[in-house]
């Protein structure tokens, strides 16, 4: 049995498969539906009925033919494509020698679902091993330790820098991070509702108003534009002067994540990883572990040019319609001494609607932008802000519902 | 339907008949359509801009003979843009004219102006219930241009071919229109209408059939050129540009050559006309003259290796 194939779906595809005198064939289409959701792929089991009606359709007389047929239903992004020709051509030639080969395939497709039973044995073990740390909170006691912190832990909780907290503390920030929110202001979008101190008139509604009351006067109904927070897209720098904040910064990015729609997430260092659907998963712990696993350059290097121009390119047209707003968290250190990074710094910054800077070396009161890299992307932010301790984090809400501090660093800088 | 029934019998008659409509598929994108017309399935169409995807709708309807219904979609876009509308002014007079006649019997005339005589057909309803009874083509073009709350909206119409008009009750499609949508990717679509739809990834052509299209759409460019023309906009696409050329570019650049009366490519000319290829100040500043000098060289070496 191929890991990870769930009981639902083996339920599920049983029983329909007893209803079929197709024989060989339909047991095979659910076998391979079944290695691709180990593989990863999101298939129900509706798709092997779509499987097997498309290989019905077009028949299995060509390979090439039937190969396509799949494909069209069992892939759905382009990212799949490459691991269904994998599976597809392996599977085909002996279903037995593809069992065996799974295994090997597993790590470098983590799948969505199904695979949590997995991790978690994996989680459980690291909290054995982890147990002399003290105080890791389980889920659900975040309001205890409310209670059992006093007003002046609090406070210098809240005011001390993440990178010289002890692990205890950074413990105690990291179930405080997991409650925080990031309220957006709203925009105004093109979809309507209904409102007395709407602009357009609303005639549907006054129309219908009119047809009920017998009276002669017809009050006028509105509409007006609904708001709502803008898109987010994260780009959070993991190299190893940031390797601290990094991590600290990702649980609350985490909780942002999950806390609103349309948030994209994306590290780099040496090189640009999009971690938005590992980031997905609602336990923290499990997501953390995902993004662990996808991203390869942490604590590296780091080439801040090369990796917002590839973002730029590969990236900005999918994640910032809609008026995006960006935030930028990165210390700015530069391996390739800002080389290239103005251009691209700009081009980001004119993509997006907003361009936040979050930047923990802001919180030296002598703070000087010299080095190259601060220097070219500092003209070209909206707003430039601290981002080193639990206070800043908070009031980076503040921040951004105000005004822009629209580019007063650039007179520093010069 | 017998055009349809004709057409979906076979992978190979759906590659006829889009070939006959001048449009050169490969068997991967004809294998799609086909299982989209027969198991009546929306097709999802997902590629760069400028590959041929809204012209696949158009192929089909002018092939299988049927309207094409086309909804281009925006941001904000509502029901009352895509679905139905009433015709408010039409119903004001309506009941200006029960008035003015004095017999005006309220729950009688609420009965009356919401009737179909009154609505506004908008694309999605116009393909659900063809006026000519003929199941039109539905091309949802640039899906991604919306926002969520239609997609969500598309699901329903998408998964049971059926909207609800408060006034009138539910309108059902007898023959579900043939659907395609097409996006640009410039955000993800969401997986629940990707679930319910046969997707294929529109890619670039490779150079024998990029030639045949730009011999089948530009007949009166010599043979030589075209051969040139897809040779460098072939390596062009290996580069790392902002916006890699598409198909329709190719086919512009090749128009602009023959009106400027070019019979072979040569580095001044691609100079000059670069900006039908390349739609990015950055991009054009990227092709250097000794870029373009290269490129020539090679395209004229050996057009249809990349």
């Amino acid at each position: 049995m191929p890991v990870g194939a769930s009981t639902f779906g083996q339920l599920g595809a049983n029983a329909f498969l007893d209803a079929l005198p197709r024989g060989r064939l339909a047991e095979n289409v659910l076998h391979f539906v079944r290695v691709l959701r180990a593989a990863g792929l999101p298939l129900g089991p509706a798709k092997v009925q779509d499987a097997l009606a498309a290989v019905e359709a077009v028949g299995i007389g060509e390979r090439s033919d039937f190969r396509e047929a799949l494909a069209a239903v069992l892939v759905s992004r382009r990212e799949h494509l490459p691991i269904f020709e994998q599976a597809f051509d392996l599977f085909w030639r002996n279903p037995r020698l593809l069992e065996r080969m799974l295994a090997a395939l597993l790590p470098k497709v983590q799948g969505r679902a199904g695979d949590v039973a997995d991790e978690l044995p994996a989680r459980l073990a690291q909290a054995m091993v982890r147990a002399p740390v003290p105080k890791v909170l389980p889920e659900g006691e975040e309001t205890e330790l409310d209670a059992t912190l006093s007003f002046s832990a609090r406070e210098v909780l809240q005011n001390k820098d993440f990178a010289s907290m002890s692990a205890e503390e950074l413990a105690q920030v990291r179930a405080i991070m997991r409650t925080m929110k990031l309220p957006l202001p709203e925009r105004p979008v093109r979809r309507t509702r209904a409102s007395p101190h709407g602009h357009a008139i609303d005639l549907r509604a006054t129309l219908r108003q009119s047809i009920g009351a017998n009276a002669s006067l017809t009050p006028l109904s509105f509409r007006a534009h609904r708001r709502r927070p803008p898109p987010l897209c994260v780009l959070c720098d993991i190299s190893g002067s940031m390797d601290r904040y990094a991590r600290m910064l990702l649980q609350f990015v985490h909780a942002l994540t999950n806390d609103r729609h349309r948030v994209h997430v994306l590290t780099f260092g040496t090189r640009l990883t999009n971690i938005t659907r590992h980031l997905r998963h609602r336990d923290v712990d499990v997501a953390l572990a995902r993004v662990a696993d996808a991203v390869e350059d942490w604590a590296g290097g780091t080439r801040i040019g090369t990796c917002l121009g590839e973002f730029n390119r590969k990236w900005s047209r999918r994640l910032l319609a809609q008026n995006a707003v960006v935030l930028l968290i990165s210390d700015g250190l530069d391996a390739d001494a800002g080389a290239g990074l103005a251009f691209e710094a700009e081009r980001l910054a004119k993509s997006c609607s907003r361009l936040v800077w979050l930047n923990p070396l802001l919180r030296y009161e002598g703070f000087e932008a010299r080095p190259a890299g601060i220097r070219a992307i500092l003209p070209h932010v909206d707003d430039f802000l601290p981002v080193h301790n639990l206070q800043s984090l908070a009031d980076l809400a503040d921040a951004l519902a105000g005004p822009r501090i629209e580019r007063t660093m650039q007179a520093k800088a010069a | 339907m017998a055009s349809s029934a004709q057409v979906a019998a076979s992978v190979d008659q759906t590659l006829a008949l889009l070939n006959g409509q001048d449009y050169v598929a490969d068997r991967r994108l004809a294998t799609a359509v086909f299982l989209a017309l027969r198991l009546r399935r929306p097709l999802f169409l997902e590629g760069e801009a400028g590959v041929g995807k809204t012209e696949i709708a158009k192929v089909l309807a002018a092939g299988l003979d049927r309207p094409l219904v086309r909804l281009q979609c925006y941001e904000g876009l509502d029901t009352a843009a895509a679905v139905y509308e009433w015709n408010y002014p039409r119903q004001m007079i309506e009941i200006r004219l029960a008035e003015a006649a004095g017999d005006i019997e309220r729950s009688e005339l609420s009965h009356d102006i919401f009737t179909t005589r009154f609505l506004l057909r908008r694309p999605l309803l116009q393909a659900l219930s063809p006026e000519q009874g003929v199941p039109p083509v539905l091309l949802i073009d640039e899906l991604d241009r919306t926002d969520e709350p239609f997609e969500a909206y598309l699901l329903e119409v998408l998964s049971d071919y059926q909207v609800t008009i408060p006034e009138l009750g539910t309108i059902r499609a007898e023959t579900p229109p043939i659907v395609v949508i097409t996006s640009n990717r410039t955000r993800e679509i969401h997986d629940a209408i990707k679930r319910r739809c046969l997707y294929h990834w529109v890619d670039y052509p490779d150079a024998a059939r990029e030639l045949e299209i730009v011999r089948r759409k530009c007949p009166h460019v010599a043979e030589s050129l075209a051969r040139e023309v897809v040779g460098f906009t072939q390596r062009l696409r290996t580069l790392d540009l902002f916006k890699s050329p598409g198909i329709a570019e190719t086919l512009d650049w090749a128009e602009a050559l023959v009106a400027l009366d070019r019979i072979a490519l040569d580095p001044q000319t691609v100079a000059d006309t670069l900006g039908a290829l390349l739609k990015y100040q950055d991009d054009v500043g990227a092709i250097t003259p000794e870029i373009a000098a290269r490129l020539v060289r090679e395209a004229q070496a050996d057009p249809l290796k990349a």
